[in-house]
C-alpha cells in the first residue's frame, strides 16, 4: 500500500514537461495533475511508472476563461475551482450540474478537470460531460498543438487518442446561449462513489419543442455513450412522459454493459432508462426557466 | 531522481526535510515530522482519516506525494488547539457532542469540519443544513458511531462559526 519507487520531475514549462514525456529508457511514464487516481493506483500498485512528470508547476494549464463564445477550462484547474465558478456556471451549467457529484470536497481541491478527462474512466462524470458536449480537448506534443474532438478523443477502457508524448492542456466547449437547460443525474452506492451509471443531458428549447438535445451516458460501456438516437428521438418534440419513455427506450435498446459486482447487465440497464427520463426532464425544465 | 529536499511550513513550523520522492504526504508527516494524528486508513482517497488542511484547502494526504508540498502550508489536527491545549472550538463542539467512539476516523472528521468551518468564515458558499452536513461529510467514513453524534458535532460546530451566508451548497 505504499507507491513503487519511481523518478520523479517537475517542468516548470510546458515545453520541459513534454521533453520529459519523450525521454527514452524510463518504462512507462506517467503525468501527474491532482492525482486522486494517479496516487491511489501508485499505493495500490496498480501502476508502477518508471518516471512521473508533475505539471503542478505549469501556470500556463491554469485559468477558466469565456471568449467568443467559447468557454475555455484549464487542465490543471482544480475541479472545486471550476465548481465554485461563476463564468462555468453560466457558460457551461452541465459541467456544473456534473462536478459536485465528484468524489469528495477534499478531493475535488485536489483533483483536476483536465486529469479527470485524461484519465477516462468509463464511470466519472467530467468525461461524460465531455461527451456528451462534444468538448474540444486541447493537446500539446512535440509536433504542436491540435484538438480532438470528445467523439474521437475517448477511444477504450481508460483509453484515449493522446499520444505517450501529449498533454492535455485545456477543454474547450461552445458557451449555452438561452434556453438551455442542463442536468446531471448518476446512481452510486454511495454518495462520491463511482456511478453504476449517469446521465449527462443538455436541452435547447425553441418555443415549447425540442431544438437540440444532448445526452451521454456513463456507466454502461467502455467509454461514455452518446445516446444520438435519443436525442433524434427528442429533436421537434415537445417534453412529456412519453416522448421522454420513447427517448429512454431508444436510448438504452442500444446498451450492453457488462455486469460486475456493484451491478448486472440488466440493472445497469435499467437504471440509464430512468436516468435519461429524469435527466432529460429536470434539463428541459431548466430550459423552458431560462427563455 | 529519487529523493528531493523540499521545505513545507506545518502547523505554522517551518521544516526543510529530504524525502524519497515516493513518500506520501500522510507519510511524511507520520513517520518523518512525528505527526501521527493523521490517521491512514484506506489509502486510496475514500475514508478521509488522513485528510489535512493545505493552503486553506481540505486535501487527503494519502492522495498526494510530499514532494509535491513542497513551498506549502500545511495544518493536521495537532495544529487546531492553543499552546496550553485549549481546544479548538471544532474540537470542542465535537467533545460536548460526544461525536466520537474509538477515535480512529476523528482526526479526518476533525479537520474536515474546520475546513468546513473555515470556509464558512471566509463567507463562502458552506452547506449547514443537517443534509448538507452529512452530504459534505460523506467523504469521511467511521465505523462506530452511525454519524448522528458527529453530525450533531458538526452542526454545532458550523453555528459558532461566523455568518450563516445561508446558502446550502
Amino acid at each position: 500500500m505504499k507507491p513503487p519507487v519511481f523518478d520523479y520531475v517537475s517542468p516548470a514549462t510546458l515545453e520541459e514537461a513534454i521533453q520529459a514525456l519523450s525521454a527514452p529508457d524510463d518504462g512507462d511514464v506517467k503525468v501527474l495533475a491532482g492525482g486522486q487516481s494517479l496516487v491511489p493506483l501508485l499505493n495500490l500498485r496498480l501502476s508502477q511508472p518508471g518516471l512521473i512528470v508533475d505539471i503542478n508547476g505549469l501556470d500556463e494549464l491554469t485559468g477558466i476563461t469565456e471568449e467568443a463564445g467559447y468557454l475555455t477550462v484549464g487542465a490543471l484547474v482544480r475541479q472545486r475551482e471550476a465548481e465554485l465558478s461563476d463564468v462555468v456556471r453560466t457558460a457551461c451549467p452541465l459541467l456544473h450540474e456534473a462536478i459536485p457529484l465528484i468524489g469528495h470536497t477534499a478531493i475535488r481541491n485536489r483533483g483536476t478537470v483536465g486529469g479527470s478527462i485524461a484519465h477516462a474512466d468509463p464511470a466519472a462524470e467530467l468525461p461524460t460531460v465531455a461527451a456528451c458536449l462534444d468538448a474540444e480537448l486541447v493537446a500539446r506534443g512535440p509536433g504542436g498543438e491540435r484538438t480532438i474532438p470528445a467523439a474521437d478523443f475517448f477511444t477504450g477502457f481508460f483509453t484515449t487518442a493522446l499520444a505517450e508524448d501529449e498533454i492535455l492542456t485545456a477543454v474547450r466547449v461552445r458557451s449555452v446561449g438561452p434556453a438551455t437547460g442542463a442536468a446531471y443525474e448518476e446512481v452510486a452506492r454511495r454518495h462520491g462513489d463511482f456511478a453504476m451509471a449517469g446521465v449527462a443531458a443538455q436541452v435547447r428549447l425553441d418555443g415549447d419543442t425540442v431544438a437540440e438535445a444532448r445526452i451521454a451516458i456513463s456507466g454502461v460501456d467502455l467509454a461514455p455513450v452518446r445516446a444520438t438516437k435519443a436525442e433524434a428521438a427528442l429533436a421537434g418534440r415537445t417534453v412529456d412522459d412519453s416522448i421522454l419513455d420513447e427517448a429512454a427506450d431508444a436510448a438504452v435498446a442500444d446498451l450492453s454493459p457488462s455486469s460486475d459486482l456493484h451491478g448486472s447487465a440488466a440493472y445497469r440497464k435499467h437504471v440509464a432508462g430512468v436516468l435519461i427520463r429524469k435527466a432529460v426532464a429536470a434539463a428541459a425544465a431548466r430550459a423552458r426557466e431560462a427563455r | 531522481m529519487k529523493t528531493r529536499e523540499i521545505t513545507v511550513t506545518v502547523n505554522g513550523r517551518k521544516r526543510t526535510v529530504t524525502v524519497e520522492v515516493r513518500r506520501t504526504l500522510a507519510d511524511f508527516l507520520r513517520e518523518d515530522l512525528g505527526l501521527t494524528a493523521t490517521h491512514l486508513g484506506c489509502e486510496h482517497g475514500v475514508c478521509g482519516a488522513c485528510t489535512v488542511v493545505v493552503d486553506g484547502h481540505t486535501e487527503r494526504s494519502c492522495t498526494q506525494l510530499a514532494v509535491q508540498a513542497d513551498g506549502r502550508e500545511i495544518t493536521t489536527v495537532e495544529g487546531l488547539a492553543g499552546p496550553d491545549g485549549e481546544l479548538h472550538p471544532v474540537q470542542q463542539a465535537l467533545r460536548d457532542n460526544h461525536s466520537f467512539q474509538c477515535g480512529f476516523c476523528t482526526p479526518g472528521f476533525v479537520m474536515s469540519i474546520y475546513g468546513m468551518c473555515e470556509e464558512k468564515k471566509a463567507g463562502r458558499s458552506v452547506p449547514c443544513s443537517r443534509a448538507a452536513i452529512r452530504e459534505e461529510l460523506s467523504g469521511n467514513i467511521c465505523r462506530c458511531t452511525g454519524y448522528q453524534s458527529i453530525v450533531d458535532g458538526a452542526e454545532a460546530a458550523l453555528a459558532g462559526a461566523g455568518s450563516d451566508t445561508g446558502k446550502d451548497a
